[in-house]
């Protein structure tokens, strides 16, 4: 095989590298700055930067996917959700009796008439129950689904559409208060996470490791992946799926593997993302959530590593500039920039620079026939 | 059923009888009845809509008949039903197919496109920790300087002209070292030399493999035509040698006949 290795580029390995120490260094600056200093990095910010970091693992989980398998999924927001809850029924019972009912129930059961604690729910007082199912609940739903829709050779747009009903259906579903996940108002008002108060600047300060050292972990296994035979057969799958099938390979097989993987990757994205947002409802599996992700992983640049990193930051950096500054016009913009994309960047961000270079020597190629 | 009076049993790959297959209503295979020999270079003919692409269709899995027995004789005696077996089993066996259309991967380069096509473990566990050994490698070579390709290696196959793709898929099924090898229209869409080329390589194939190829180009088919099969409405109108399947009255009258008047 070719020699391939974990970068694809220069420019890749140098934002890898300001990557990994912007998150080893910026919970430092939380800690070592004085409040008021310049240089000082509140846990607030701290917070809003860590849900960026699981907004990207998201990005990358979908690119997985989509920009490597051609598989797009609209409902990788339901995956993350579903983690998000997993480890959000941890955080739920770590409140105690500190609810405003002052009862070992989450609040929203006492409300409800709970008089128990329903048994599916005693396993998540354990935190490493909990992580874990973030990740086999959302690799379960993934793998039920993939082997149905896979066998059953569902692809393309046919998949795609599916994948947003099944996340409707679910949002549906955990919409009801009957379903013991606290209805349409989730979970909120956390108080402890692994014995720390949430709202300790520690706290923050592990969470933000914790997510950046998940999003470089799963960038590297990604790579390791995509320069592995796995990783040709992949990329052979979404080009030309019926010669790989006909070189006597189970296309199902792989296409389950990868949808399982990609799916407990938003799940873990997920239980990192609520104890740092500081709730979970339904409306994080909303289909337009799904969405969102596609627009992501499409401004960074799909089917290139970094590309949906840069694209989820971005993006949440002007939503969070713009429905501040333009509340009304938030889905607007986001609109025009998509659109902007599709049509002059099909590269995304990531893409840029190869269509600059290209279109100089174009111009340039142009002058010297003019010249000649 | 009487086998076919030019093969012993024990010579036979492939028995396919009395096979029928409708689509809507539209007998696409008409009681058809088929053998291909070990070592064997056919050539199966026919106009438009005579079945052929059902045929290899049928016995590469991917659709299934509606009567009849499609049965592949292993090396070691045994018979395998392919009605039952799916696509990637099929290939797993030895039956290789080249499809009209160039189907390789464009992204790769003609190197990797050819290490995908290795009749190795093709698991997901395998191709996980799959690390090229030097057979593997020496196999790479082998098939590259057979469909002269070695100086393309690190080409992307996307890159590659209409010819050399369809030489990059033939190379893709002898990576596999198949028993079986199916080729629909090889020629297709090639310049005069690369037909000839293409011819050869065919030609020098036989009796490696079992090579079943469908043509239309008749000045092909009359450079590597050992023995021929006409098809027609899905059915078997004629088998033998060229000269005698092309003089047959009835070949001519629809098919060769026709094409002269168009």
């Amino acid at each position: 095989m070719n020699k391939l290795s974990y970068f694809d580029s220069g420019a890749e390995k140098t934002l890898f590298a300001i990557l990994a120490c912007f998150v080893a260094i910026f919970p430092v600056m939380n800690m070592i700055f004085p409040e008021g200093s310049l240089l000082h990095v509140s846990s607030f910010q701290l917070n809003v930067w860590g849900k960026y970091l699981c907004y990207a693992i998201l990005a990358v989980s979908l690119n997985f996917l989509w920009g490597y398998t051609g598989l797009l999924c609209l409902g990788q927001c339901l995956f993350f959700a579903l983690g998000g809850y997993a480890f959000g029924m941890y955080l739920m019972l770590m409140i105690g009796e500190l609810g405003a009912y002052k009862s070992v129930l989450p609040d929203f059961m006492v409300f409800l008439g709970y008089n128990e604690l329903p048994t599916h729910w005693k396993p998540f007082y354990s935190p490493t129950f909990a992580i874990f199912a973030a990740m086999w609940v959302p690799g379960l739903v993934a793998f039920l689904f993939g082997l149905l829709a896979f066998r059953s050779r569902i692809k393309g747009v046919y998949f795609s559409i599916l994948t947003q009903a099944l996340t409707y259906a679910a949002a549906l579903l955990f919409f009801r208060n009957d379903f013991t996940f606290g209805g349409n108002n989730g979970f909120t008002d956390f108080k402890f996470i692994l014995g720390t108060n949430i709202n300790d600047p520690a706290a923050a300060r592990g969470l933000f490791w914790a997510s950046g050292a998940f999003l470089i972990g799963v960038y590297l296994l990604i790579a390791w992946l995509l320069k592995s035979k796995f990783g040709l057969v992949q990329r052979a799958i979404r080009d030309s799926e019926n010669r790989v099938r006909f070189s006597g390979y189970s296309t199902t097989h792989y296409k389950v593997f990868i949808f399982v993987l990609s799916a407990m990757i938003a799940g873990l994205a997920g239980a990192l993302y609520v104890p740092q947002a500081g709730i979970i409802n339904p409306s994080e599996m909303w289909p337009t959530k799904g969405l969102d992700i596609v627009v992501w992983v499409a401004v960074g640049g799909r089917g290139s590593k970094f590309g949906p990193i840069i694209g989820a930051v971005l993006i949440n950096l002007l939503k969070s500039f713009t429905t501040r500054a333009y509340p009304e016009s938030w889905l607007i913009i986001l609109g025009f920039v998509f659109l902007f994309v599709v049509l002059f960047m099909p590269n995304g961000v990531m893409g840029l620079w190869e269509q600059i270079k290209a279109y100089l020597a174009k111009k340039k190629s142009k002058q010297v026939t003019a010249s000649a | 059923m009487s086998h076919h009076p030019l093969y012993k049993d024990t010579d036979l790959v492939l028995s396919i009888e009395s096979v029928t297959k409708s689509f809507d209503g539209f007998k696409a295979i008409n009681d058809l009845n088929f053998y291909l020999g070990e070592g064997e270079l056919r050539t199966i003919i026919g106009p438009n809509g005579a079945g052929k692409s059902t045929f290899m269709d049928l016995i590469t899995g991917r659709t299934r008949p509606d009567e009849g027995t499609l049965k592949y004789h292993q090396d070691d005696g045994h018979d395998l039903d392919l009605t039952k077996l799916r696509e990637y089993e099929i290939n797993r066996l030895g039956i290789a197919r080249k499809f009209q259309t160039p189907s390789i991967y464009q992204h790769h380069s003609v190197y990797d496109n050819i290490v995908l096509s290795l009749g190795h473990n093709r698991s997901v566990l395998h191709a996980l920790f799959y690390k090229e050994s030097k057979p593997d490698r020496e196999a790479i070579e082998e098939v590259l300087e057979t469909i002269r390709l070695q100086d393309m290696r690190h080409h992307q196959a996307g890159l590659l002209s209409h010819g050399q793709k369809q030489w990059l898929e033939i190379g893709m099924l002898l990576a596999q070292k198949p028993r079986i090898l199916l080729v629909d229209e090889p020629a297709a869409g090639m310049s005069d030399e690369e037909t000839e080329r293409t011819g050869e390589l065919l030609l020098s194939l036989e009796g490696k493999h079992s090579i079943m190829v469908v043509e239309h180009d008749m000045e092909f088919i009359r450079q590597i035509a050992r023995k021929v099969t006409v098809l027609h409405q899905g059915h078997v109108l004629k088998e033998g040698k060229f000269l005698e399947v092309a003089n047959d009255a009835k070949v001519k009258e629809v098919y060769l006949g026709r094409q002269k008047h168009e």
